[in-house]
């Protein structure tokens, strides 16, 4: 039970941290029609921005100025990379994001090194929250399920509530009916790139310091997130955020569970030899499948339903 | 008509193997051997990747996955060949390696194509990701972090060739390579070759025309895996070694660099990216940390300016070549080549300055000891890399201006 429940706590902030990514993913996918290859790399870059701003103003003026800088990245990014490639057509785009994704990686060796940077939680929120049974809940945990919601939940009174959430909806589906009356539908499509890339550098801020900040960390969240969005269906924020949550939970507890196929023949009383060709097979444990699980799972959706849990459209 | 292997292509693939077969004649030393092997192995990956982006328009982000599983199955038969336990020559190995990246491309193809544009960029990458992240798991056939060694003399001395000799090897990938080569040229002659031109450029007609899409997709990714596994093949002869990082993600974004760099939209564009990329990664990481960080920024400018690579740039010129006019052109493009040389040293120098910064005050930098910690040397590549900037922005009006000028002559003399 103790297990269960703290394993749930865990698979929820990290599930909404995944829908942070893959929501802002979504949006630009769905405006622009732009996958951007490089959205985990802006999440890497809100990491290591915070870190250095944080070291000489603090964590709490970081968790602000990181994303808007991030932000500011993604709009020139837009501006004058994406706008000029767009005539090419979707795979220059695409190649565009990937090429970019590659640079980020090397300009951030560069600068902070190829080793981990000693981004931490701030020592205001580096105490437990509760005790549950025997686990100790740390406050920072809490701390970034309560910024994620906050912020899902801005980001759904923006889009929905709002003169502006309105315009970019109207985009999303009739760009020309939106120039036609009058906005400049390419600078909404400019900011919406931002808005996404700060979304991601928030959630690199959050990151960062629970997990670790290191070059590597864009490459080993790009793909889950990728996963993410295919799963629940392209351009879809419901099926994302479900999808975030599912996945996220997956990754958790599997990671947690030590089961293998041998413990599962062990218990309806079959025992495989150790001298037998498949023990190596049946020895594996689940959470030494954990990293497979996801693309698995992907693969398993795509067979099933090939436009993923909420998507509309086929492609 | 003409048959697909009419007398100029027979001549010309003709040459090229002359060509495969002086090359050892044409320089001296193992390191021109071993990197001329490499090329021959790139030629074929990136050629059938670009069967998949050129030809059927699928981007794929895992190929490199076909040319993992081929050079892994091709690891476990020469070891067998070794044991005893089968019998198969050595210099038809890479058999073994395609029709594995053949039935690999069989199985996993069915899940991918059955979506086209950026869905499929995105499953062909979580499907990578699933067999690299495999590959970690299944110890037996992967090899763990080790891999899988081999030693390509077991399969013993047939007809005097031991492949113990890094020439005899170099024959073998050039003999496959061009095997390879007309292969896929072959291909793109047939109707499955045009109707994958089809598809990429518009599925809905193809379909009307009573192809189903999915289907030629389908076959285009098989046969791209054959190659690549072919390829990945030639790969385990040459290093004697697979590691799972053969089939991972970097590897797979290797080939997209070549192929893109090269150029998609012709034939021959990937074996020049293939060329070019194997020099320019084997000259440069010896010389600098930092050749990731050229080596994309080199692939970001060529998509925003020149999106069809370097093939583009060539065909670019042809007309203007034909029609005699390159004596006007070729004085702006001296001019931007200076400037633009200028520009380059100073981001360089900068670039390698901030590499080696922290590693001592003196560091040595295109030969030259130059002291860090003095402001002059940072001032003086800024300089250059800024008043560099400006000047090519200026010599770049040049070339404008002199293709102006050429551009009525050419649609006047009908090149154009």
């Amino acid at each position: 039970m103790e297990f269960f429940l703290v394993t749930l706590l865990n698979s929820l902030s990290y599930g909404l941290l995944l829908f942070m990514l893959s929501s802002g993913l979504t949006l630009i996918f769905s405006m622009m029609g732009v996958l951007n290859f490089a959205h985990a790399s802006f999440y890497m870059l809100g990491a290591y921005l915070a870190y250095q701003t944080g070291a000489y103003i603090g964590f709490w003026p970081a968790l602000f100025i990181a994303p808007i800088l991030v932000g500011m990245l993604g709009a020139i990014t837009e501006r004058y990379g994406l706008r000029t490639v767009h005539k090419f057509g979707h795979v220059a785009e695409l190649l565009f994001t990937f090429g970019l994704a590659y640079v980020i990686e090397e300009v951030v060796h560069l600068i902070w090194g190829r080793a981990p940077v000693d981004y931490r939680v701030p020592e205001a929120l580096d105490f437990t929250l509760f005790t549950l049974f025997t686990t100790q809940y740390p406050a920072y945990r809490a701390f970034m399920m309560l910024i994620s919601v906050g912020m899902l939940i801005s980001l759904f009174l923006l889009l929905t509530r709002t003169r502006v959430g309105m315009v970019v909806q109207a985009s999303l589906t009739h760009p020309d009916m939106v120039e036609s009356l009058g906005h400049n539908v390419p600078r909404v499509f400019m900011m919406v790139f931002a808005g996404g890339c700060a979304l991601a550098g928030l959630a690199g801020v959050l990151g960062g310091n629970m997990f670790i900040t290191e070059p590597g960390m864009a490459f080993a969240v790009g793909s889950i997130v990728f996963v993410v969005v295919v799963f629940g269906g392209m351009g879809s924020l419901a099926g994302a955020f479900v999808a975030s949550l599912i996945i996220g939970s997956l990754q958790t507890f599997s990671v947690a569970l030590d089961f293998s196929m041998l413990s599962l023949l062990g218990a309806v009383g079959v025992s495989v030899s150790e001298e037998s060709n498949w023990y190596g097979l049946w020895s594996i444990t689940l959470s030494q499948t954990a990293p497979v699980l996801p693309y698995l799972l992907m693969v398993l959706m795509l067979i099933i339903r090939p436009r993923g849990l909420m998507g509309t459209r086929e492609s | 008509m003409k048959p697909v292997f009419h007398k100029s292509r027979l001549i010309f693939w003709g040459a090229v193997a002359i060509v495969f077969l002086l090359l050892p004649y044409g320089f001296s030393g193992g390191f021109a051997l071993s990197m001329a092997s490499q090329m021959g192995i790139a030629i074929i990956f990136a050629l059938s990747y670009n069967m998949l982006l050129g030809q059927t328009g699928l981007l794929s982000f895992g190929h490199a996955v076909y040319f993992g599983l081929g050079a892994f199955m091709t690891a476990h038969a020469i070891n067998w060949v070794g044991d005893g336990r089968i019998w198969w020559p050595i210099t038809f190995m890479p058999l073994v390696g395609g029709l594995t990246g053949m039935l690999f491309g069989l199985v996993l193809g069915f899940v991918t194509t059955r979506r086209a544009g950026t869905p499929f960029a995105m499953i062909s990458l979580g499907i990578a990701e699933m067999v690299a992240a495999s590959a970690l798991m299944f110890t037996t056939f992967f090899g763990g972090e080790g891999g899988i060694a081999t030693d390509r003399t077991f399969g013993g001395e047939l007809f005097g060739i031991s492949y113990g000799p890094q020439i005899e090897v170099f024959y073998l990938i050039a003999g496959w390579c061009l095997v390879g080569m007309i292969g896929m040229f072959a291909i793109t002659q047939t109707p499955l070759g045009r109707m994958a031109n089809a598809v990429r450029d518009n599925p809905e007609r193809a379909k009307f025309v009573g192809y189903n899409p999915t289907r030629v997709r389908w076959l285009m990714m098989t046969l791209a895996g054959f190659f690549a596994g072919m390829a990945g093949s030639l790969a385990t002869i040459n290093y004697e070694i697979v590691t799972a990082e053969t089939l991972g993600l970097v590897a797979s974004g290797n080939v997209v660099l070549m192929a893109f760099i090269g150029g998609i939209g012709h034939f021959w564009g990937p074996i020049v990216g293939a060329v070019f990329v194997t020099y320019l990664q084997s000259a440069l990481s010896t010389y600098t940390q930092a050749w990731l960080l050229y080596f994309g920024l080199l692939f970001l400018i060529i998509i925003l300016f020149s999106p069809g690579g370097m093939a583009n740039l060539v065909t670019l010129h042809k007309p203007a070549l034909r029609a005699h006019l390159m004596k006007r052109l070729l004085p702006s493009y001296a001019l931007a080549a200076a400037t633009g040389a200028l520009m380059l040293t100073g981001f360089v120098a900068l670039i390698e300055l901030l590499y080696s910064h922290g590693g001592g005050d003196l560091v040595s930098l295109f030969g030259l000891e130059v002291d860090t910690s003095s402001t002059l040397t940072w001032i003086v590549p800024v300089a250059l890399f800024v008043v560099g900037i400006a000047l090519f922005r200026w010599a770049l009006k040049f070339v404008r201006r002199a293709w102006d000028e050429i551009t009525p002559q050419l649609q006047a003399s009908g090149v154009v």
